[in-house]
């Protein structure tokens, strides 16, 4: 059972590796994305340090919701996902393996590419280290929810934007508590909460999602 | 049931047994709305004491309120149906989901626009991003999703499927949104009405608000029937039973 997730992760990643410039299309526009907020509300420093946690948590959610397309489609289209439905192994486990695949190759480069972003706004230290570590626990339910929302419009006409319209809402509080946490920390509470919140989150999502994305996958082969 | 036979659960469960039942119950929910908001608004506009501290303006609740019960009961009866249709594998209850999702979006605009209208003389302004606002908002998102999905699928039982997947992730999903914005931010005055302490209002004004809560629950059924009606014409049209309804009513045309 392990052979197979390892198997499909291994598969997963290589492509990845194969089709490099997606990961650095999706990278460009994290960073472009965060960089177009100064030029509208102003590059005022204590306005972008305030703004900064939120911004670069919409840029990565924007990021995740723009790659997630590859996690399925490429191979809806050539028919390896029917053969993986096929095959006696778990869904579950090889859908998990996928969004393994797809958090390894789209989340952590934009966690490594945040410090970089929070220079940009002038962030401390220590809020940056608050903010990667919000990153890291949040992206992951970013992936999974994502994930399902990508099989249900696995392909439709205009699944770009009713995929967007489908998981956006969902986001809303890993979005709520991933900036917040930076907030919590810089106003002194501490951001423990927020962040034990989001590990929660993320852990619920891992034992939830993926039943719900082979399921809509099934669907979508059917 | 009719005698001899076996109750069965399932028996209205079949479109062609239901669609002449939904027929017969429509219109008697249809006059029960009809009723029940011509007594609430009557109760509402002319029986209940203007409030002492918001004036008139307070009115707007007897639509508000009731509108935002029902845009959250909803969404629960669509989660409802969509988990019976992933289980026991009917058609109705997927229709019976996408018959609600416009009604429960009307239902959510309502309550947002009314609550707009009457935050502006209240608050001083026409929208805050408190949590209940706001939740309502991202509930109004989930419905325009999830028929946004079904109508992007051609194929009615992939649409049925897929559908009832993104109402049950939505509902495990609707309690968080709820309390991750109430954390947020609050601003909202807290419930006047609960089912633990007295309510903290006059009874004719309870009253007219359960009142009209009858009347969007009659008016929702009514509406989803007909509309229910519709789907399943429009999906058994193939069957012999629709040519024969069809048929039937070309006649009496």
């Amino acid at each position: 059972m392990l052979s197979v997730f390892l198997e499909v992760l291994r598969r997963d990643l290589l492509l990845a590796w194969r089709n490099r410039a997606d990961v650095l299309v999706t990278l460009s526009f994290f960073t472009i994305v965060a960089c177009l907020f100064p030029f509208g509300v102003g590059a005022e420093p204590n306005l972008l340090r305030t703004i900064a946690p939120g911004v670069l948590w919409v840029a990565a959610l924007l990021a995740t919701l723009l790659s997630l397309h590859r996690v399925f489609s490429q191979d809806h289209t050539d028919g390896v996902l029917e053969q993986l439905l096929l095959s006696p192994e778990p869904p579950v486990l090889w859908v998990l393996a996928k969004v393994l695949a797809h958090w390894l190759t789209t989340a952590v480069p934009l966690v490594i590419a945040a410090p970089a972003l929070a220079l940009l706004f002038d962030m401390t230290q220590s809020a940056t280290g608050v903010l990667i570590l919000s990153l890291l626990l949040g992206t992951p339910i970013l992936s999974l929810l994502g994930g399902v929302g990508a099989a249900l419009t696995l392909g439709l006409r205009g699944g770009g934007m009713l995929l967007a319209l489908l998981v956006l809402p969902l986001f809303v509080p890993i979005l709520i508590f991933g900036a917040g946490a930076v907030d919590a920390y810089l106003s002194g509470t501490g951001a423990n909460a927020h962040l034990m919140l989001l590990g929660g989150g993320s852990l619920a999502a891992l034992a939830l999602a993926p039943w719900a994305c082979a399921a809509a996958l099934r669907i979508a082969v059917e | 049931m009719e005698s001899g036979q076996r109750f069965s659960l399932f028996r209205y469960a079949a479109p062609n047994v239901f669609y002449p039942l939904a027929g017969r119950l429509a219109p008697w929910f249809a006059a029960a709305a009809v009723g029940f908001t011509l007594i609430g608004l009557y109760l509402g506009f002319f029986v209940a004491p203007t409030d002492a501290v918001q004036g008139e303006v307070y009115r707007v609740i007897f639509i508000h309120v009731p509108a935002a019960w029902m845009s959250m009961f909803i969404y629960l009866i669509m989660a409802f149906w969509s988990a019976i249709g992933v289980v026991f594998n009917t058609r109705l209850s997927a229709m019976m989901t996408q018959a609600l999702a416009p009604t429960g979006a009307m239902f959510c605009f309502v309550a947002l626009w009314t609550g707009a209208l009457w935050g502006r003389p209240t608050w001083g302004a026409y929208w805050v991003w408190d949590a209940r606002l706001t939740s309502q908002l991202l509930l109004l998102f989930l419905y325009f999703g999830f028929m946004a999905l079904t109508r992007a699928i051609e194929d009615p039982r992939r649409a049925d499927k897929a559908g009832a997947i993104l109402a049950l992730v939505g509902a495990v999903n609707v309690p968080i949104i709820y309390f991750s914005v109430k954390w947020w931010n609050t601003l909202h005055q807290g419930a006047s009405v609960s089912l633990t302490k007295a309510p903290s209002m006059a009874t004719t004004m309870l009253m007219a608000m359960l009142v009209m809560a009858f009347a969007s629950w009659a008016y929702t059924i009514a509406v989803v029937l007909w509309r229910v009606r519709s789907l399943i014409l429009e999906r058994e049209r193939h069957t012999d039973w629709v040519g024969e309804v069809l048929d039937a009513r070309g006649a009496q045309a």
